[in-house]
C-alpha cells in the first residue's frame, strides 16, 4: 500500500497560446508538509487550481488520485467535500462578518433553516482553539490583523474536515512573529494527521517545516527533494528554480552610460490600509542616462510599491524620502508633476492600470500628451492619427488600424500601446513594471529591442521583473529587493541568477555580524 | 462579394447608432399613422421641440456625467430651485430679467460646486450626494417660495421659454425666411463638415465607412433637417429654445469629441486608475463636470419656468429620470466611458415623441409610464445583447 495521500499524474494544462503546465507529476505523502517552489509564473498556482477544482476536470489532461481513488473535481465545492481545501494568497474573508460567521460561511450551522447562533459560536470557539486563536468568535474579521485572519482561514478549513490543506504563500503578507506562529501551527496540524501543501518563496520557511520540496520551472516538474535524507541547502533549491540556459533570447546591446538622471534617497512607504506596516524601507536607487537598471524581487517584496510611490505617490501612505532629477531636488507627489519632471511609469497590470480598454489605440497613445497635439484645449484629431500611425509602424503594433479598440489586442500589442503612450510623452526616465508579463516569446524579444533603443536614445530605463534571466539578459545593473529593503546593487558582470535569488530571499547579512 | 461583406460588417459595427435612428423613425411613423397625421403637423413639431427642450438640455449635461461614470439625481430639484430663485429675484427683489438670468446661472454653478466638492474631493459616491441634493434643493425651493407659486413673469423672460425668432417676412410669406435661412445654412455646414472630415480620414487612410453609406447618411441627415426647417417655417418660425438647444448640442458634442477636457472625461469613465496614472487630474475633471451640470440644470430651470410662466414648488419632479433614461436609450454605458451627446439627444427625442404621441392619443399617464419603462429596458437590453454578441464594446 502506498503512503501517498495524493498523486497527480502527468498534468498538462494549456491556456490559449500558453502551455502553463506540461506533464507535471506530484506525489504527496500522508501526514507530510510538502512545499512547492518556483519562480513567479512557473505554474505553481495553476497546479494547485487544477488540484482544487478551480479549473474543473476536463479542462486539463492527466489524472488525480486522492486517497487511492481517482477524482475529477468539477468545482471547489466538490474538492472541499472530499477534504481538499485551498487557502489563497488573497484571503477570502468577508470583513464585516464575525469570525464565526466567516468560518461557517456557506456551511451554516442551522436547525430547520434558521441559523443556530449558539452552536455556530460554540463550534467556532472550538476551531479557534485548535489554531491557537483566543479571540471571541463574534469579533468582526476587519477588527483582527492579517495574521489572525490567516488563522481564521485555517480554522474555516478545519471546519470542513480537511485532509489536505493547500496554502498559497501563507506568510507573504505576515510579519515575522505571525509567520513563525503560522509555521508552528502547520507543524501542529501535521501532528494531528493533516497533510499540507505549501507554496512559498521563502526558502528559510521551507527548510524549517517542509518534509519534501517540489520545484517547478516553466510549467515543468524539475525535481522533488527529500528535506530529511538529502543534504538540501537553500542554494540547492535556488539552482533548481533558476537553472536554465539563457541562450540568445536577448538582443545584443552595448551600453553608452552618461550622467545620473534620477536618484531616489531614503525612500520609505507605509501600506495604504495598514498604516503600521512599512512596505518600502530606506530604499536608495539611481539610474543614469543610457542605463538599463533592473529591480529584482519576488512578488510582494515592494518593487511595484517603490515604483508607484515615486511616480506621483500613486501608492502608499506617509511617504518620505527625496527624489533628485539631474541632481536637483524635485517634487513628484502628483502624477502630473512626475510626468512634468520627465518620469514615466508603465504598469505591471495593463488592463487595470494601463489602458482604457473600451477606447481605441490612438486615444490611448495620446492620453498622456494631449497638450502636444492640441491648440487652446482642442485636440487636432488628424495629427492624433498621424502620431498613432507612426507608433503603430515603428513599434510594430499588430492591429487593423489605429482605431481598433485596445481591449481587442493581444497582450504583446497592448504592451506596445502602453509603451507608445509613454514614449510619446518623451520622458527622461521610464520605469517599466513587468514589461513582458503575459507576452509570448517573439513579442518579448521586440520589447527588449525597444528597451535597448530607449537607452541608446539617452534615457534611463528601470525594469522591474520577476524573471531573473530577463533582468540578467538586458540590464546593466540590478538591484535586489527583499521585504521592502534594497539588499544588493549588482553590476552586470556579477549578476548570476543564484546570487540574485539569494539576495531576493534572505536579508543582507547584518553589518555588525 | 468582399465589398458587400465589408459593408455588412461595417453596418454591424454601427448597429447601435443605426438602430437608434431606425427606432426614432419607426416611432414617428407609428404615431403619424395612429394620430392620423397630427404628429408631423407644423404646430405639433414646434410644440414637441419646445415642450421637450428642458429634458434635452438636461440630457446633454447628464450624458457627460454618466460617461464619467457618475450620475446626477438632483437635476429635477435644481430646476425647481432655480425657477424659484428666478421668481423671487424678478418679482420680489425687482432685479431686471436679464440680470436674474445671469444670477440664476450662477446659482446653478454654486449648486454644482457644492455637489462636486463632496463627490470629487470628499469621495462620496455621486448617487448619494445627488440623492441628498434632490431632497435639499427641493426643500430650499419650498422655503424660497414659502410653498406658494410665483406668477406672472415679464414677457422678455417668457420669450426664453416660449418665444420665437422674429418673422423677417412680417407674416406675409408662406415660409418664414429667417428659419429657412438658418435651416439651409445648418444643412450646408453639416454637409461641408461631413465631406471635410471624410477627406481628412481618407488622407490618413483610416476611413472604413463605405462611400454609399456615407452619402446615404449625409442625404438622410440633410433631409431631416430640411424637413423640420420646412415644418417650422410654415408655422411660427424658429423657437428661441431651439436656438439654445442647437448651440448647446453643437458645442458639447464638439467638446466631448475633440477637446482635451472631453478626452479626459472618456478616459476617467473608461478606466479611472489608468487615467490617474496618465497624469489626468481626475478630481478636478469630476468637479468641473458637476459645476457644468449645475449650470445646465439652471438653464433648463429658467426655460421651464419661462415656458409655464410660473415658479412652482413642485416643478421639475422626475426630470432627472427622463434625462437619465434619454442618456441610456442614447447608448451610454452604466459603467461609464461610453456615450455621445447626439445619442442622448436622440434618446431624449424618443422619450419626447412617446410623451407627445401618447398624449395626443389620450393614453393615460399610467400607461405612458409603463410604456416608457419598457422602452428603456428594451433599449438597454439591446445594448447588452449587442455587446455579448460582438464580445467587445
Amino acid at each position: 500500500m502506498t503512503t501517498n495521500i495524493l498523486e497527480m499524474r502527468s498534468i498538462t494544462k494549456t491556456f490559449p497560446g500558453v502551455k502553463a503546465l506540461q506533464d507535471v507529476s506530484l506525489a504527496v505523502q500522508r501526514g507530510h508538509i510538502h512545499a512547492i517552489c518556483g519562480e513567479n509564473g512557473a505554474g505553481k498556482s495553476t497546479l494547485m487550481k487544477v488540484l482544487s477544482g478551480v479549473y474543473p476536470a476536463g479542462t486539463y489532461d492527466g489524472e488525480i488520485v486522492f486517497e487511492n481513488e481517482t477524482v475529477a473535481f468539477k468545482s471547489i465545492n466538490e474538492s472541499e467535500a472530499t477534504g481538499v481545501v485551498i487557502i489563497h494568497q488573497e484571503l477570502a474573508l468577508s470583513p464585516f462578518l464575525s469570525i464565526a460567521e466567516n468560518i461557517f460561511l456557506g456551511n451554516e450551522q442551522q436547525s430547520n433553516g434558521w441559523i443556530d447562533w449558539n452552536k455556530t459560536n460554540l463550534e467556532a470557539a472550538k476551531l479557534l482553539a485548535r489554531v491557537g486563536l483566543r479571540d471571541n468568535p463574534i469579533t468582526k474579521v476587519r477588527d483582527i490583523g492579517v495574521g489572525k485572519q490567516q488563522l481564521v482561514e485555517i480554522a474555516k478549513a478545519l471546519s470542513k474536515e480537511v485532509k489536505l490543506l493547500i496554502l498559497d504563500e501563507p506568510t507573504a503578507a505576515l510579519n515575522d512573529e505571525d509567520s513563525a506562529h503560522l509555521l508552528d501551527l502547520m507543524k501542529h496540524l501535521k501532528g494531528q494527521g493533516i497533510t499540507s501543501i505549501m507554496i512559498s518563496h521563502k526558502l528559510n520557511e521551507i527548510k524549517a517545516v517542509a518534509d519534501e520540496v517540489t520545484i517547478i520551472r516553466d510549467g515543468k516538474l524539475i525535481e522533488t527533494l527529500d528535506m530529511h535524507t538529502d543534504e538540501i541547502s537553500e542554494e540547492r533549491i535556488i539552482k533548481g528554480m533558476v537553472g536554465r540556459d539563457l541562450g540568445s533570447r536577448y538582443p545584443d546591446h552595448t551600453p553608452h552610460i552618461g550622467e545620473e538622471l534620477l536618484r531616489v534617497e531614503d525612500w520609505n512607504v507605509y501600506h495604504p490600509l495598514d498604516h503600521q506596516r512599512k512596505v518600502v524601507k530606506d530604499a536608495n536607487i539611481s539610474v543614469r542616462a543610457g542605463e538599463i537598471v533592473g529591480i529584482a524581487g519576488l512578488m510582494g517584496a515592494g518593487r511595484t510599491e517603490l515604483a508607484m510611490s515615486v511616480f506621483g505617490h500613486s501608492y502608499g501612505h506617509n511617504i518620505s524620502g527625496k527624489v533628485y532629477k539631474n541632481g536637483a531636488l524635485v517634487d513628484t507627489s502628483t502624477v502630473a508633476a512626475a510626468i512634468d519632471h520627465g518620469l514615466a511609469y508603465a504598469t505591471e497590470d495593463r488592463k487595470r492600470y494601463g489602458l482604457n480598454l473600451i477606447e481605441d489605440i490612438k486615444r490611448n497613445i495620446s492620453l498622456v500628451s494631449l497638450h502636444k497635439i492640441s491648440k487652446r484645449g482642442w485636440v487636432d484629431s488628424n495629427q492624433e492619427i498621424v502620431v498613432a500611425e507612426g507608433y503603430r509602424k515603428s513599434m510594430n503594433i499588430k492591429a487593423p488600424s489605429v482605431e481598433a479598440l485596445a481591449g481587442k489586442l493581444s497582450g504583446g500589442n497592448q504592451q506596445k500601446v502602453v509603451l507608445s503612450k509613454w514614449m510619446f510623452s518623451d520622458p527622461d526616465v521610464l520605469i517599466l513594471d513587468e514589461p513582458t508579463r503575459g507576452i509570448d516569446v517573439g513579442a518579448k524579444y521586440e520589447i527588449y529591442g525597444i528597451i535597448n533603443k530607449l537607452a541608446d536614445d539617452g534615457k534611463g530605463v528601470i525594469v522591474i521583473s520577476s524573471e531573473l534571466p530577463e533582468l540578467i539578459g538586458i540590464c546593466d545593473r540590478i538591484y535586489t529587493i527583499f521585504e521592502g529593503r534594497i539588499t544588493a546593487d549588482v553590476p552586470r558582470g556579477q549578476a548570476t541568477a543564484e546570487y540574485l535569488m539569494q539576495n531576493m530571499t534572505q536579508e543582507r547579512e547584518k553589518d555588525n555580524r | 462579394m468582399s465589398a458587400f461583406r465589408s459593408a455588412v460588417n461595417y453596418l454591424g459595427s454601427q448597429l447601435r447608432q443605426v438602430g437608434l435612428i431606425i427606432a426614432l423613425l419607426a416611432i414617428t411613423i407609428f404615431f403619424q399613422i395612429a394620430t392620423s397625421g397630427i404628429t408631423l403637423k407644423p404646430i405639433n413639431v414646434s410644440n414637441l421641440i419646445v415642450q421637450n427642450s428642458y429634458i434635452l438640455i438636461l440630457a446633454v449635461g447628464m450624458v457627460m456625467v454618466i460617461i464619467a461614470g457618475h450620475i446626477d439625481l438632483s437635476v429635477g430639484s435644481v430646476v425647481a430651485f432655480v425657477g424659484a430663485m428666478a421668481g423671487v429675484m424678478i418679482t420680489q427683489w425687482n432685479i431686471p430679467w436679464w440680470a436674474a438670468i445671469v444670477l440664476c446661472l450662477g446659482v446653478g454653478a454654486l449648486v454644482g460646486v457644492w455637489q462636486g466638492f463632496w463627490i470629487a474631493y470628499f469621495g462620496i459616491p455621486a448617487f448619494i450626494v445627488t440623492l441628498a441634493g434632490m431632497l435639499t434643493f427641493r426643500g430650499l425651493t419650498q422655503i424660497a417660495l414659502q410653498n406658494q407659486q410665483i406668477s406672472p413673469f415679464p414677457d422678455e423672460f417668457r420669450a426664453l421659454g416660449s418665444g420665437f425668432l422674429p418673422d423677417l417676412g412680417g407674416g406675409t410669406t408662406l415660409l418664414e425666411p429667417l428659419t429657412m435661412g438658418i435651416g439651409l445654412l445648418a444643412t450646408a455646414l453639416l454637409v461641408a463638415q461631413g465631406i471635410r472630415s471624410r477627406l481628412a480620414r481618407k488622407k490618413y487612410d483610416v476611413e472604413d465607412e463605405p462611400f454609399a453609406w456615407f452619402i446615404l447618411k449625409l442625404v438622410f441627415t440633410a433631409g431631416i433637417i430640411l424637413f423640420i426647417t420646412y415644418l417650422l417655417a410654415s408655422y411660427r418660425g424658429t423657437p428661441i429654445v431651439l436656438v439654445v438647444l442647437g448651440l448647446l448640442t453643437v458645442v458639447y458634442a464638439a467638446v466631448m469629441a475633440n477637446s482635451v477636457f472631453g478626452r479626459h472625461v472618456y478616459a476617467i469613465g473608461g478606466n479611472l486608475n489608468a487615467a490617474a496614472l496618465s497624469g489626468i487630474k481626475t478630481k478636478r475633471v469630476t468637479f468641473m463636470l458637476f459645476v457644468n451640470m449645475g449650470v445646465i440644470s439652471a438653464l433648463a430651470g429658467l426655460i421651464f419656468t419661462a415656458q409655464l410662466n410660473l415658479a412652482n414648488p413642485k416643478a421639475g419632479d422626475g426630470f432627472e429620470l427622463d434625462a437619465i433614461a434619454a442618456v441610456f436609450i442614447g447608448g451610454a454605458a452604466v459603467t461609464g466611458g461610453i456615450g455621445t451627446v447626439t445619442g442622448a439627444i436622440i434618446g431624449g427625442l424618443i422619450i419626447g415623441l412617446l410623451n407627445n404621441g401618447m398624449s395626443i392619443l389620450g393614453v393615460g399617464t399610467e400607461y405612458q409610464q409603463l410604456i416608457k419603462g419598457l422602452v428603456l429596458l428594451a433599449a438597454v437590453a439591446f445594448d447588452v445583447y449587442n455587446k455579448r454578441r460582438s464580445g467587445g464594446r
